[in-house]
């Protein structure tokens, strides 16, 4: 019976093309929308560390002496805290991350330096956010100790300078010192690059910059601050600091202290600690109060951040509008082809055919107009998302189709499209046959 | 014009499909007055006055941490000069649509924010190679450009925006007055200007603040160093940029030049806005894509209608109505459930302005926006309904003796 279903839905779509492009053009463009804007909402707001983020996450401590407990503490920490909290060593793992820009060369091809960003963290980032490594490893807790220079680098820095060979143990120029090469990642893209996340609840919904690529150098942290002393940018300070870029001593936050605790009990234990260390500051004289304190899982994290931009939203809002229009289109569509019919109708019940027969008849076919209408939405969602790879934001490389999202588009096409069909079939199966016979 | 009773007997034979199309019209009305809303908001922020002679500005920008900026200064802004077609160089932090080169709270009491603001720094003559206009008070004096350790000196006399100017003190004259960054920095304005826009109009601190700058005067020196603004005639202005990008590059080759910045004013400014012209290009898509349907539908079901009541149409011919009178009864039936929707639509559109509001902090929608839609839907639904109309008017009286 479906496959004779399947017939009639054929023959039936092919006696009115335009009514029936009509209706795939309309669903078509409804899912194509909505999937391209959905999919990049998904790619957006995904875990970056799928399996490990609940347990990583981020302390703060309020070191500004005008402020109260009363509002949230700033997204960095001063260099006393972070660095107080980091060798305490309380955690699993720990690490500091600040980032800079700096001149970079390789000192044997004698090219023209480059200005690129550099991060300088501990030992742990590595495994705590489990970077993949294509050459080498990371340095060691004793290199962070002993300011050693040395330096890992991503694939794409390793490609523009050495093309992609294994660099390992060749000498990299930073500004004026040179620096090892212990290690080469492999491609690494987090989307968003969390470990940098801050201060986006001050950048009006503008966070397309958060899915800018990791920086091309990695550095030990005291390593770091050494080799570009004075071109460290602070994320505030409530007084200016002595020396422009160089922010050890000063009235500054600029840096983000992650910690990795494996279980519950832990995070319990490490947010008492947070807070303890807040107190003894305050005793200390150094912090004026001492309640502000906060500790944020990295999902939480990313969350008060807003990290999707407020755009990539908004469009995805007017997508899932459209696409009601379009189904409230396809609707009345469906409506008026089915009661067209209801001569035929009122035939096949007249012949003994159940409601439930009739319904069955006309989903078929809303089914099928939806399988088509996805089929056409999903090679306009392509062409959606390879738009967006043109746009020139921070985030253009990540658009593309995986295959939950491949799998969704024909869920919505076919979910939407029975949705659509319910209300014209129902409709239809109530044609009363001999009002109907009568009138033949 | 002809009676509603009649029309509105048969659309409640029709309720369904007389309820998706009304509903299909609301949802485009509420989409429509807010997406065209977005994108006059948009349009706005991008038509924004600088306050500086875009077309005839370029920077020059090079990085260099570890060079003697008093010498690197000298030597650059002799080789930009010394460029054919330069009219004048000044060092400054930056430019409109540069770089952000640094907001800071400022109070007028020395506790209390009142605003941040973007703090623009100029060397001598910076005032006029930009091209600022100042509305009231006095150009800086040569004794006013001093050199600073970690920012600018102490007491700075300076120019605000009005924008600036009305925010903190509403009502009065600015000039003259004083306000202070923390409890070291002075600042007394001694003019103000017409228009100067942060870096980011409408970026980091919202589309209110687009226009919160404050612009001091600085020697060059281990603050202001590395940037540097050239004017030049608008139709040399690209070869002269080419020109000083390598002779800057020349004058000092241990510096790094950062081509991303070293551009016309006019390009950084088209870079700028580049992400909300592609999304008022979207919402424009969007538009078009959504009233496209909208008329389809209508199209659609009208059709089917008239198909449907091709005998009774008949009926109506034969008994003395004319072909005008047809016409005029789909015409009329289509205005009706055009109308209902856009009843429905104008409500809907401001529940979504609301939700708008809360979560992407929009501005409140102009009213005018709705009779504007209003009357756009109606055109839309007459044009849709015009075709399957000219149809039922076509139906020979002859049909009513027909039995099917």
């Amino acid at each position: 019976m479906f496959a004779y279903y399947l017939d009639l839905a054929f023959l039936s779509l092919r006696r009115n093309m335009m009514l029936t492009a009509l209706m795939v053009l309309a669903i078509a463009v409804g899912i194509g929308a909505s999937m391209t804007t959905l999919t990049v909402t998904h790619l957006l707001s995904g875990d970056p560390l799928p399996g490990r983020s609940q347990h990583i996450y981020y302390p703060q401590v309020d070191a500004e002496p005008k402020r109260s407990d009363d509002k949230e503490p700033y997204d960095k920490l001063d260099y006393q805290s972070a660095v107080d909290l980091w060798s305490a060593h309380r955690a699993d793992r720990q690490a500091i991350v600040v980032d800079s820009r700096l001149k970079l060369s390789d000192p044997a091809s004698g090219a023209p330096p480059i200005m690129s960003m550099m991060l300088s963290t501990t030992a742990d980032f590595f495994p705590m956010f489990d970077v993949p490594f294509q050459y080498g490893g990371a340095w060691s807790a004793q290199d962070d100790a002993s300011r050693a220079r040395v330096a890992v680098i991503t694939a794409d820095l390793n490609q523009k300078l050495f093309g992609g060979a294994n660099s390992v143990g060749r000498t990299l120029r930073l500004r004026n010192s040179d620096v090892r090469i212990v290690g080469v990642l492999k491609p690494w893209r987090p989307s968003p690059q969390f470990y940098m996340v801050a201060g986006g609840r001050f950048s009006n919904g503008d966070t397309a910059d958060f899915y800018g690529k990791p920086e091309d150098v990695i550095t030990p942290f005291f390593t770091g601050l050494d080799i570009n002393d004075g071109s460290f940018w602070q994320f505030t300070c409530w007084s200016l600091p002595a020396r422009t870029g160089h922010l050890q001593d000063a009235p500054c936050v600029w840096l983000g202290l992650w910690v990795q605790l494996d279980s519950a009990a832990k995070a319990a234990d490490y947010r008492r600690f947070v807070a303890d260390y807040a107190a003894q500051q305050k005793t200390l004289g150094r912090f004026t109060h001492a309640g502000n304190t906060r500790m944020r899982s990295l999902m939480e994290w990313l969350d008060f951040n807003g990290v999707v931009p407020s755009d990539v939203r908004l469009q995805t809002w007017l997508s899932f509008a459209f696409l009601t229009i379009c189904l409230f289109n396809t609707v009345g569509l469906l409506l008026a082809k089915f009661l067209r019919r209801s001569g035929e109708i009122g035939v096949r019940r007249a012949l003994g055919a159940s409601r439930a027969a009739v319904f069955a008849q006309c989903m078929v076919e809303s089914v099928v107009i939806g399988l088509i209408g996805g089929l056409c939405g999903l090679l306009l969602t392509l062409l959606g998302l390879w738009l967006v790879r043109q746009q020139p934001v921070a985030y253009a490389d990540l658009a593309r189709l995986d295959v939950p999202m491949f799998l969704l588009t024909f869920v919505l096409a076919v979910g939407a499209s029975v949705l659509a069909g319910v209300l014209p079939a129902w409709r239809a199966c109530r044609v009363a046959p001999a009002w109907q016979l009568k009138t033949l | 014009m002809m009676d509603f009773a009649p029309i509105l007997a048969a659309l409640r034979r029709h309720r369904t499909a007389t309820l998706l199309i009304a509903l299909e019209v609301a949802l485009a009305c509420a989409v429509l007055c807010n997406a065209c809303f977005l994108i006059a908001s948009r349009i706005g922020l991008m038509h924004i006055e600088s306050g500086v002679d875009e077309s005839s500005l370029a920077l020059i920008k090079l990085d260099c941490d570890d060079c003697n900026s008093t010498d690197l200064n000298a030597r650059l802004m002799a080789a930009l000069r010394a460029v054919p077609g330069v009219q004048s160089v000044a060092a400054v932090n930056t430019v409109p649509f540069g770089e952000r080169a640094g907001d800071n709270g400022v109070s007028i009491d020395r506790e209390h924010y009142v605003a941040v603001p973007h703090f623009y720094l100029g060397g001598p003559g910076a005032a006029e190679t930009l091209g600022l206009h100042l509305a009231e008070g006095q150009p800086f004096q040569p004794e006013d450009f001093r050199t600073g350790d970690v920012w600018v000196p102490a007491d700075t006399p300076v120019w605000i925006s009005r924008t600036l100017a009305d925010k903190l003190w509403p009502g009065q004259s600015a000039l003259g007055k004083e306000f202070w960054v923390t409890d070291k920095f002075h600042f007394r304005v001694v003019g103000v200007l017409a228009h100067l826009v942060r870096p980011d109009p409408g970026g980091t601190r919202g589309s209110g603040a687009a226009e919160w700058s404050v612009f001091a005067p600085m020697a060059p020196g281990k603050v202001l160093n590395g940037t540097y603004a050239i004017r030049a005639a608008p139709a040399d202005l690209p070869r002269v940029l080419r020109d000083a990008r390598e002779a800057a590059q020349k004058a000092a080759p241990e510096a790094v030049l950062d081509l991303a910045q070293s551009r016309r004013v006019s390009e950084l400014r088209s870079d700028f806005f580049r992400p909300s012209r592609i999304m008022a290009g979207m919402l424009v898509g969007v538009i078009v894509a959504l009233l496209m349907v909208t008329a389809l539908g209508i199209v659609g079901l009208a059709s089917f209608w008239v198909q449907q009541r091709r005998k009774q149409i008949g009926i109506r011919r034969a008994i003395g109505a004319t072909r005008r009178d047809i016409l005029h009864y789909f015409q009329t039936e289509n205005f009706l459930i055009v109308s209902g929707g856009i009843g429905v639509g104008m409500l809907l559109a401001v529940v979504l302005n609301l939700m708008l509001m809360k979560f992407y902090e929009l501005p409140r929608l102009p009213l005018s926006y709705l009779p504007a839609s209003a009357v756009a839907l109606w055109l839309l639904g007459q044009l849709a309904v015009l075709g399957p109309a000219l149809r039922a008017a076509a139906v020979p009286p002859v049909v009513a003796t027909r039995s099917v």
